[in-house]
């Protein structure tokens, strides 16, 4: 499995998934794709990662402990339901701001957007930290 | 009378203070070790005081409450109610207990726990003084049962003995179960006359007697109020609450708590009395406990099961004369109530003193101290008196308003007045028999040389002794300011008040005939007494055995209903609940003839679907039928990937890819543990298991796609769906719907989920590194210690040899 | 359509609920994830299945132009997916443990929560 074509296109792979999830993630909320999917496609990058460059490897390349990335993202869900309260409706009720940007698109944000990115990080997080300690588990033998 | 705001918040505190008191008492006991009783003793008697304030008012007729809004969706309301009967309760329970507070310093001194003691006393004094002045039937539910924890509390208090602790558990089940039926009564009642309030229930008397729950109800409310006092059968937890220290026997389990299911009785007369049901059931119960109880305490030798049984005969007359419903039997009853507690109280203490300084309280062992209690005998004597009736004690009147009643002439009130015979003979010859038997005689050696009480143990009997005089003498006046007003609560009419020394020769004649009957017995006490342990000792079940071998017993059933349902084999419970899966599938399909009929075409598929479905089947085969660890897994994402093509083929691209990617990480991470482990793959069940477990899983198949079948006929709700369909451009400016609903309309679920996930990988996260945590920690580690002891002591073993 | 999925839907609970009958840790795990499947498309069906429309409104529209698939249990469905594979590896990191721990795969030897000498109970107060 570990052999020196995996090895060398791995890192390749790797990125090029985790773009295209982080592309899945943003059309998201008009085309098929989304959070979870994203999530997904981008743990998978990690493990494919961690499989062939060792664990260790992954573990620098990300900085923070993937169960943060986890963390950090029911976070971020909470706060982009917490912005609510600002205005002064239910929580999680959804905020939209469109800023024209001049050549007749529009770049629309909103806090159902920042609570997909908050799911997308949930799901990374906590299926590359399974994949990982289960990985990590095989090298410590 | 509505009382004002201030007025209000004192009334409020009334009940509040001792729990507050409760909360400082083991902190005073620590600052004061030695005076603390007389400084909590503070908190009852301002209480006392302030409830003598009210007398005047509650004399006129008047009745107080108020009410605060505790929960208020439900109508329940914190709210109190003062007249007449709550009034001489609430003297009562504040009164005796400040004495009890001061006793129990002299009693305990010295003890660990006595701050604990008086924070128990103190929280008990609280729950029934809510008692008695609760309106609401919610409210006197809680504190009724707050009486019984308390009691549970106390009678446990030294709680290493055994002995204490089966009464204590014996008096928490039998008076909590009979709390319970009272609330189911109460609450009936309550839906039957549509309040929560006792006052708008006494506004509307006789209404509930024609009700057709009437009967229910009323059995209901006697249950709650015969366990509370101790009626048979179910007095016997009473003498065995003698376990805990003797001040709280002379407090709770004679002066006041005993007296709730009195209470309760008293304060439904006028709602649920006046029919033939109550006026012949109490009275023959009260008579029977009566009867019972004297008998029962003039065959013990200990003084405190003596005062125990007398206590128990005093409530089965105080339920007699309420049963019995006339104004004379109800005047009476609240003199006894009043009579008993001062003297019984009293008596209670004086033995508790004997107990302390001889360091026996058997009656045999102990004569002829008087010289060296003198104090402690000087009240013994004053309570007897009273005890036994004679003029002109609080206890003489009591009598003769009892023996009032005979003047009816009817057989009945005959036949009670002879029952109150017997029985104040008996109890006389038994509270003589304390106060004569320790005191007087040739002074014999008992275990500790006794001195005079400390004068904390004094106060108590000597003024308890003295009131029971003084009322006396006074019983007129007493009479307007308390007797009267609250024989008028009970009977929801004016009682006037006669009560003065008549020569009235039926009361009298009967009063004499009770002394000589009373005299005789305690002349002949040990000849009776041998005769009745003689009789004891061939009948030997009685119902506290009975309460034994019931608990033993339900503690066996329990034991042996767990050992049947958690007999730790995995695969059982998951039959048991498969097995229920397929009844609760079939059962209602049967019932309401809704089985759909067999599809008997062949579908019309699609060539890519019939496919799909037919990949699918191949690797669930291939996961029950193969035979290597690889061909599982792999055939596990074979039949995974096939659900990911159904859901892309059946509009559902999002499902689909997710499902690819989870079938994909599934795979990836089943291998990557398989490859560690020596799983064993192969399937060992035997071939009646196989044909078991394959039938239960085909029923329940088979069931699961007939239900689908039989829902698939009916019609599909889509009011939501058309809401999301409408609604997701304009409102949520999104044009995948699935996404929308998932991080807009139903967010917060989704919120809720992320958080699982991230819980879960937590959780791995945990049960990995639970081994390099080292082998201090785990199941694990716990099975090498014990393998590592086994080794050790096996090579120790090789050596020896 | 819906008569072929139910009838499949049914195989997949014959197979889940067999497998989960075994005593093996392994196969037992192997159920789980079957059943999770299982009632996945349960519900999928239950929400009616359309051919090849996903639930998603063409751009510059504000209702899809024809009937679409039911974006409800869809929704119900794709959390419910993530879930089951959460708890999918939870099972199964803890069955690993199990083994490691205990030396056992199979459920009648894992007996530490309710062991077979467990005591009476006291008669007593």
């Amino acid at each position: 499995m570990n052999t020196i074509i995996f090895r060398t296109i791995a890192p390749y792979l790797t990125a090029l998934m985790v773009v295209f999830s982080i592309f899945v993630l943003l059309r998201g909320h008009n085309e098929p794709g989304g959070g979870f999917i994203g999530g997904l496609i981008a743990a998978s990058a990690i493990a494919i990662y961690g499989i062939s460059a060792g664990v260790s490897e992954v573990r620098r390349a990300l900085v923070f402990h993937p169960i943060t990335f986890a963390g950090f993202g029911v976070l971020m869900a909470a706060i982009a339901g917490l912005m609510s309260a600002f205005v002064d409706v239910p929580f999680l009720m959804g905020l939209w701001l469109f800023i024209d940007l001049g050549d007749g698109s529009e770049l629309a944000l909103s806090t159902p957007m920042l609570f997909d990115i908050g799911v997308y990080f949930v799901v990374l997080g906590a299926i590359s930290t399974i994949a990982l300690a289960l990985e990590e588990d095989e090298d410590g033998k | 009378m509505i009382p004002t705001q201030s007025q209000s918040f004192s009334m409020l505190l009334v009940a509040i203070a001792p729990f507050l008191a409760a909360f400082v008492a083991p902190t005073v006991k620590r600052f004061l070790p030695n005076h603390a009783g007389w400084v909590l003793a503070l908190i009852p008697t301002s209480i006392f005081l302030y409830l003598l304030s009210f007398v005047d008012l509650i004399a006129q007729g008047e009745k107080i409450q108020f009410a605060l809004p505790w929960i208020p969706n439900l109508g329940i309301q914190l709210s109190f109610y003062l007249d007449g009967l709550s009034l001489v309760f609430g003297l009562l329970i504040s009164g005796i207990g400040a004495f009890i507070v001061i006793y129990s310093g002299g009693y305990l001194n010295g003890h660990y726990h006595l701050g604990r003691f008086y924070a128990f006393i103190l929280m008990f004094m609280g729950s029934m003084l809510g008692l008695v002045m609760s309106d609401n039937i919610i409210t006197l539910f809680v504190f009724w049962e707050l009486t019984s924890i308390t009691s549970f509390l106390l009678i446990g208090f030294d709680h290493s003995r055994q002995a204490s602790r089966r009464a204590a558990i014996q008096a928490l089940v039998v008076t909590g179960g009979g709390g319970l039926l009272l609330l189911a009564g109460l609450l009936l009642m309550a839906f039957t006359m549509r309040t929560l309030d006792i006052s708008t229930m006494l506004q509307q008397p006789g209404f509930m007697s024609e009700q057709p729950t009437y009967l229910l109800v009323f059995i209901l409310v006697l249950f709650g109020a015969a366990t509370k006092s101790a009626q048979v059968p179910f007095h016997f937890w009473l003498p065995n609450a003698m376990e805990a220290p003797t001040p709280v026997s002379a407090y709770l389990h004679s002066a006041t708590m005993v007296k709730a299911g009195v209470y309760l009785l008293a304060r439904m007369s006028p709602i649920l009395g006046g029919t033939v049901e109550w006026q012949v059931t109490l009275p023959i119960l009260g008579g029977i406990t009566l009867i019972t109880g004297a008998l029962l305490a003039l065959r013990q030798t200990d003084m405190k099961q003596m005062l125990a049984y007398t206590t128990m005969a005093s409530l089965g007359m105080l339920v007699m004369l309420i049963g019995n419903g006339s104004k004379e039997g109800i005047l009476a009853a609240m003199l006894f109530l009043v009579a008993h507690s001062f003297y019984k109280g009293g008596l209670f203490m004086v033995v508790g003193s004997i107990d302390h300084e001889t360091g026996t309280r058997d009656i045999t062992q102990v004569s002829g101290i008087w010289k060296s209690l003198p104090v402690t005998f000087f009240g013994a004597a004053l309570a007897a008196a009273s005890m036994a009736g004679l003029p002109v004690a609080l206890g003489f009147f009591a009598k003769e308003e009892i023996y009032l009643i005979a003047k009816g002439m009817e057989w009945q009130h005959w036949l009670l007045a002879v029952t109150a015979l017997v029985g104040n003979a008996l109890m006389m010859a038994a509270g003589a028999a304390i106060a004569i038997r320790p005191f007087l005689g040739v002074r014999i050696a008992t275990p500790k040389t006794p001195h005079e009480a400390p004068l904390s143990m004094l106060v108590g009997p000597a003024i308890l002794a003295v009131l029971g005089v003084v009322v006396g003498l006074f019983i007129h006046q007493f009479g307007d300011w308390f007797f009267s007003p609250s024989a008028s609560a009970i009977y929801n009419h004016k009682v006037s008040n006669h009560l003065g020394l008549h020569f009235d020769p039926i009361p009298l004649g009967l009063s004499v005939v009770t002394w000589i009957v009373g005299g005789i017995v305690l002349w002949k006490l040990d000849r009776i007494r041998d005769l009745l342990q003689a009789l004891a000792r061939v009948w030997t079940w009685g119902p506290d055995k009975g309460f034994d071998q019931a608990m033993f017993g339900l503690v066996r059933f329990a034991d042996w209903i767990t050992r049947l349902f958690h007999h730790g084999r995995l695969e059982q419970y998951l039959i048991l609940v498969f097995v229920a899966l397929g009844v609760a599938i079939y059962t209602p399909m049967v019932l309401n003839g809704s089985l759909p009929d067999v599809p008997n075409v062949l579908p019309q598929l699609r060539f890519q679907e019939w496919g799909v479905l037919l990949i699918a089947v191949l690797g669930l085969f291939a996961v029950v039928f193969g035979r290597t660890r690889l061909v599982a897994i792999v055939s596990l994402g074979i039949q995974g990937f096939a659900v990911a093509l159904i859901f892309l083929l059946l509009g559902a691209p999002d499902l689909g890819f997710t499902q690819f990617m989870v079938e994909t990480l599934s795979v990836v991470i089943l291998a990557l543990v398989m490859t560690k482990l020596h799983l064993d793959q192969r399937d060992n069940r035997v071939f009646e298991e196989v044909i078991r477990d394959g039938g239960l899983a085909l029923i329940c198949g088979i069931g699961l796609t007939t239900l689908l079948l039989a829902v698939l006929r009916t019609d599909l709700d889509t009011t939501l769906t058309d809401f999301f369909i409408q609604t997701s451009v304009p409102i949520a400016h999104g044009r995948n719907i699935v996404n929308v609903i998932l991080v807009d309309y139903r967010a917060l679920d989704t919120l809720g989920e992320i958080s699982v996930v991230m819980t879960a990988g937590i959780a791995i996260l945990a049960l990995i590194r639970l081994r390099a945590g080292g082998p201090k920690r785990g199941i694990g580690a716990i099975k090498r210690a014990a393998g590592q002891r086994a080794k050790r002591a096996a090579s120790k073993a090789r050596s020896a040899s | 359509m819906e008569t072929a999925l139910a009838i499949l839907i049914g195989l997949f609970f014959t197979v889940a609920i067999y497998l989960l009958l075994s005593r093996s840790l392994i196969r037992m795990l192997l159920g789980v994830a079957i059943l999770g499947n299982a009632v996945n498309l349960l519900i999928f069906t239950i929400g009616r299945v359309t051919r090849e429309v996903p639930p998603i409104v063409p751009n510059g529209q504000y209702q899809p132009l024809e009937p679409i698939a039911n974006p409800l249990p869809q929704a119900l469905i794709l959390t419910a997916i993530v879930i089951g594979f959460s708890l999918f590896a939870f099972l199964l990191v803890l069955t690993y443990r199990a083994y490691q721990e205990l030396n056992a795969d199979n459920t009648d030897t894992m007996r530490v929560a309710e062991p077979e000498d467990s005591p009476r109970p006291p008669l007593s107060y």
